[in-house]
């Protein structure tokens, strides 16, 4: 605490409580001094950016044009380059080639037959790795069929086998452009900022006027929304090689082609998968919403299953994308690692080179002739598919029956001493004290530009009017992000200590991360109703992974001599922990908190369909009004409280780093 | 191989063929058709399609947003949407109509009705039910420990609108007004109270497999009227407006404006097209109640009705 003096530190805590005590009696106050637009921004003063944005949009739509080309034939032209591969790998995996239309439409080729997809995803998983893995996958796609959902999961894999390459290639071809151009990657860094944090339905109507509708505008959103973490890491890979190795990669006389493609690329490939595989798993986050203009497949049966309530076929489908993104996660990991070791040749014929392919190929021959006669080899058996569905029906009736009032006590006791207070606090806190409060912290935090950034960006906020739509955000998104870090991190700690502990509890956030929010939404809505405390679950829920990896992460990565040296002086295990692990630990911790508050954020749009009232549900009102602008300025400010969030926490964790010298 | 292909092929063809006696189509490109995500749409729009294709037109089906469909109505990337309600998409179909873009092709036949619902056992609780009147006396019956002692009142996502609000405050009820952000949250309340037995009121509307599912009623309130919801001084409460009940209104049609000169025959065949509330309920409750695939539940209705469609396209 060197860096704070004494008198700073109660200056800082004489601020915060008159802060909260300024929120709690706001309302009264500014009632008090007749000055209600302390509290309340007068909508005569709001600056009508929406109806602007929705003008330039029309604009760009309908009269954009370079030269002869109008703005949409050129969208609707790449359209169509996505369109073409796409139809491809959907025919092979899910519909068959079909030639003519409607009723003189004829099968030429049917899809690709059950058995040989997954004896393909085996083979390939024994050729990566080794059997376990073959097996794993292998499960995973058998699990598809017996549970029937296999036709849902073949469109969805051909979405993701379309929209990954295309995000992976593009974010990576992105992201050697930016460390090549230093300059570059100041310009697009704010972009991706921007990319990750405006939620998807604020860009989706636009998308639809530009791509058309179907399953194109959806992958097109979806590699939007997946791409950046593939640019950023990339840059950051590129940057970590280590300077012997590019040296090393010049003196050969590499040009600069070379030493990228054959040089950096592969020394980074390690980080580089990690990108690839955050792509993976955005890209089936993306599945639900994906589906709600048009993608169809998994994402689609889910929202229909909810739509009648038949909770055990939602929460099936939804357990089917969870097994679709292991499998493809697990192979694709693999898959980079084979890649990146050296191989022997061995001689002989395609055929005795290549025997696992020749297999697939020769079985996908003889289910296409053998299929002609016997169907059960093209399609699983609908009546040996079974069923868990109505097990997940009664287990929540019987949950709802028998334990209602003890949910709604607890209900009732988080929102009368948790949720109620802080909302009533942060509504009540006069805009002008928030916005001179956070240029402060952004000033303390780090310097004149992050106090600038955070003055403008809150009072962009306030001229369009949504404070306090903005201000529910941040009283919905805090309260979860507070509780999140409250289970997250004692969690991640465990995890780190037992290694048991650990692969249970990384299971469990694997399952949470890729299990679509809206399976587990409408459960959680019969039990605690509509409202905030439901959608504050959603939250913890979604938001809870960061907060427990980053945790394990950081505690795992103490150094050995410092514990040592804690033994040493006989502190016991507890005295390690708190002395030791978790001070050490406090960058990763709060680095972690960070991502939660980004997945936070990023599911609003997901809990205004349960009713809340907040940025997000504006968000979703201009969807579903197909209003671009209105839905464009909600969404900046969703992305402005993110971008303020995370640049505070970053600085505040890079003074922790700095206290602990972990960095100069 | 390939003869088998064909002789498979052979076989579709005639099948397809032999449905209808061969009627030259005027543009053998797809007509596309928007799907939403519930049961009702889907049976409707299926017949719709079934109907056209063994008119001889080529059908094809797109997932589409019900709203932000009427961006791809305009631009022709969509063809026909089968339900727009009155209740909920009057406005969008509107503005979509002035533009010159899209058409309104007519009613479905189908009649949405949406109101204020409560299951039967709440009568029990509050005798004078349906009447509105008797919400007033037992407000405190549909209260839950946030709302008490005033009722609590589960309205649609704030997106469909239906002033609720004031209708709350015009008849003076004791009611706070809860919205369920989408369809789905608002019908997972009614399961998890029908399951305990709980009181609940909330906006439910058909077609829809609900009232099939669960047994209860619509509340009775003042019949609506254009003018008690302009004028304040029309209806029970004469200073306000809105003391009436939701309006009722057909379920339209509604197509893209080039539809008419590219597939006449089509046209008149999706003009003719008409199903009745009772037909749509039992098929939308043989698909979400009784598990039937909607596919099968379209290609019973496609048998049993065949003197009916062949008529539209007879025209």
């Amino acid at each position: 605490m060197k860096t704070m003096p004494r008198t700073g530190m109660l200056i800082a805590i004489g601020l915060i409580l008159a802060t909260i005590l300024l929120g709690y009696f706001g309302r009264d106050l500014s009632k008090a001094l007749d000055a209600r637009w302390l509290v309340k921004f007068p909508s005569a003063w709001v600056i009508p950016f929406k109806t602007h944005i929705s003008a330039a949009m029309s604009w760009l739509v309908e009269e954009a044009a370079i030269g002869p080309l109008a703005f949409t034939d050129i969208t609707r032209a790449i359209a169509w380059l996505i369109e073409q591969p796409y139809q491809l790998v959907l025919s092979l995996l899910a519909t068959g080639f079909i030639t003519g239309q409607g009723p003189e439409a004829q099968v030429v080729l049917p899809a690709i037959s059950w058995i040989v997809v997954t004896t393909a995803v085996v083979a390939l998983g024994q050729y990566c790795r080794d059997w376990a893995l073959a097996a794993l996958v292998g499960g995973c796609f058998l699990y598809l069929a017996i549970f029937g959902q296999w036709d849902s999961a073949m469109v969805t894999l051909a979405s993701v086998l379309i929209a990954v390459p295309i995000g992976a290639g593009g974010g990576l071809l992105v992201g050697i452009w930016a460390y090549r151009h230093p300059l570059g990657e100041k310009i697009l860094s704010p972009i991706l900022d921007l990319m990750q944090t405006i939620p998807i339905f604020a860009y989706l109507v636009p998308i639809l006027f530009m791509f058309g509708f179907g399953p194109i505008s959806a992958l097109v959103a979806t590699i939007i929304y997946a791409t950046p973490p593939m640019i950023r890491i990339t840059t950051m890979a590129l940057k970590a090689v280590d300077p012997e190795i590019l040296d090393f990669g010049r003196m050969a006389g590499t040009t600069d082609r070379q030493l990228m493609w054959r040089v950096l690329v592969p020394s980074a490939s390690h980080s580089l998968m990690v990108g690839v595989n955050q792509v993976i798993m955005l890209t089936l986050n993306m599945v639900i919403i994906a589906s709600m203009i048009g993608a169809g497949g998994l994402g689609f049966d889910v929202l229909a299953a909810l739509r009648r309530l038949d909770i055990g076929a939602g929460f099936e489908a939804g357990i089917a994308i969870v097994v679709l993104a292991i499998a493809v996660d697990r192979l694709s990991q693999a898959f980079a690692e084979r890649m990146g070791q050296v191989h022997h040749v061995n001689p002989g014929s395609w055929i005795t080179r290549h025997k696992r392919s020749a297999m697939v190929l020769v079985l996908l021959v003889l289910t296409w002739v053998l299929g002609q006669f016997s169907p059960l080899l093209l399609a699983y058996p609908e009546s040996q598919t079974i069923t868990t569905g109505a097990f997940w029906d009664n287990a929540v009736k019987y949950l709802n029956v028998n334990y209602f009032d003890t949910f709604e006590a607890i209900k009732v006791f988080f929102l009368h001493w948790f949720l109620l207070p802080i909302k009533k606090t942060l509504l009540g806190i006069p805009w002008p004290w928030a916005i001179a409060m956070l240029t402060l912290l952004g000033w303390r935090a780090g310097g004149w530009r992050l106090a600038l950034m955070c003055g403008v960006m809150s009072g962009l906020i306030v001229v369009t009017g949504l404070w306090s739509k903005a201000m529910v955000t941040v009283y919905l998104c805090g309260a979860s992000v507070i509780l999140a870090t409250i289970i997250g991190v004692p969690l991640g700690v465990l995890a780190a200590l037992n290694r048991r502990a650990g692969v249970a509890i990384n299971l469990f956030i694997d399952t949470l991360q890729t299990l679509p929010s809206f399976v587990y939404l409408i459960p959680v809505v019969m039990l605690f109703r509509v409202g905030d405390f439901t959608a504050m679950i959603a939250i913890v829920l979604y938001a809870l992974a960061p907060a427990v990896r980053y945790a394990a992460h950081g505690v795992r990565s103490v150094s050995h001599e410092l514990i040592e040296a804690g033994q040493v002086s006989g502190c016991t295990r507890w005295q390690l922990l708190r002395h030791v692990r978790l001070p050490m630990a406090l960058p990763e911790i709060l680095l972690g908190i960070n991502q939660t508050i980004m997945l936070a954020l990023s599911m609003l749009v997901i809990t205004a369909l349960v009713g809340t009232r907040d940025l997000g549900q504006e968000v979703y009102i201009a969807l579903t009004k197909a209003d671009t602008g209105r839905g464009l300025v909600a969404g900046l400010a969703i992305a402005f409280i993110a971008i303020i969030a995370d640049r505070l926490v970053n600085a505040g964790a890079k003074g922790a780093r700095i206290r602990f010298g972990l960095e100069s | 191989m390939k003869r088998s292909l064909n002789i498979l092929s052979g076989l579709t063809l005639a099948a397809a063929t032999s449905a209808t006696a061969a009627f030259a189509v005027e543009s053998s490109d797809p007509i596309k058709l928007t799907l939403h995500d519930w049961s009702g749409q889907l049976i409707n729009t299926k017949i719709m399609g079934s109907i056209l294709e063994e008119a001889g037109y080529t059908v094809e089906y797109v997932q589409a947003d019900y709203i932000a469909q009427f961006a791809g109505l305009k631009t022709g990337d969509l063809h026909l949407a089968m339900e727009i309600w009155e209740t909920t998409g009057r406005e969008a179909l509107d503005e979509a109509t002035e533009t010159g873009k899209v058409v309104n092709v007519g009613e479905t036949g189908l009649m949405a009705i949406e109101e204020w619902w409560y299951p039967s056992y709440m009568k029990d609780r509050c005798p004078g039910l349906p009447n509105w009147e008797a919400l007033k006396d037992c407000a405190e019956e549909f209260a839950t420990a946030e709302t008490d002692p005033m009722g609590r009142y589960v309205g649609g996502p704030v997106t469909w609108g239906g002033f609720d609000d004031e209708r709350v405050e015009a008849l003076e009820l004791d009611f706070e007004v809860v919205h369920a952000g989408t369809d789905a949250a608002l019908f997972a309340e009614l399961e998890s109270a029908y399951q305990r037995e709980d009181p609940i009121i909330l906006w439910v509307y058909v077609p829809h497999w609900a009232p099939a599912k669960y047994d209860g009623e619509f509340v009775e309130f003042p019949a609506y009227t254009p003018e008690c919801y302009s004028d304040p001084s029309v209806g029970v409460n004469p200073n306000m407006a809105y003391d009436c009940g939701k309006p009722r209104g057909p379920i339209w049609k509604a197509a893209w404006a080039g539809l008419q000169d590219k597939w006449p025959g089509a046209y008149d065949i999706i003009e003719a097209y008409s199903l009745s509330n009772d037909e749509m309920s039992a098929m939308v409750g043989k698909a979400d109640l009784d598990g039937v695939e909607i596919d099968t539940v379209v290609s019973d209705w496609m048998s049993a009705n065949k003197d009916r469609w062949s008529g539209w396209i007879g025209q």
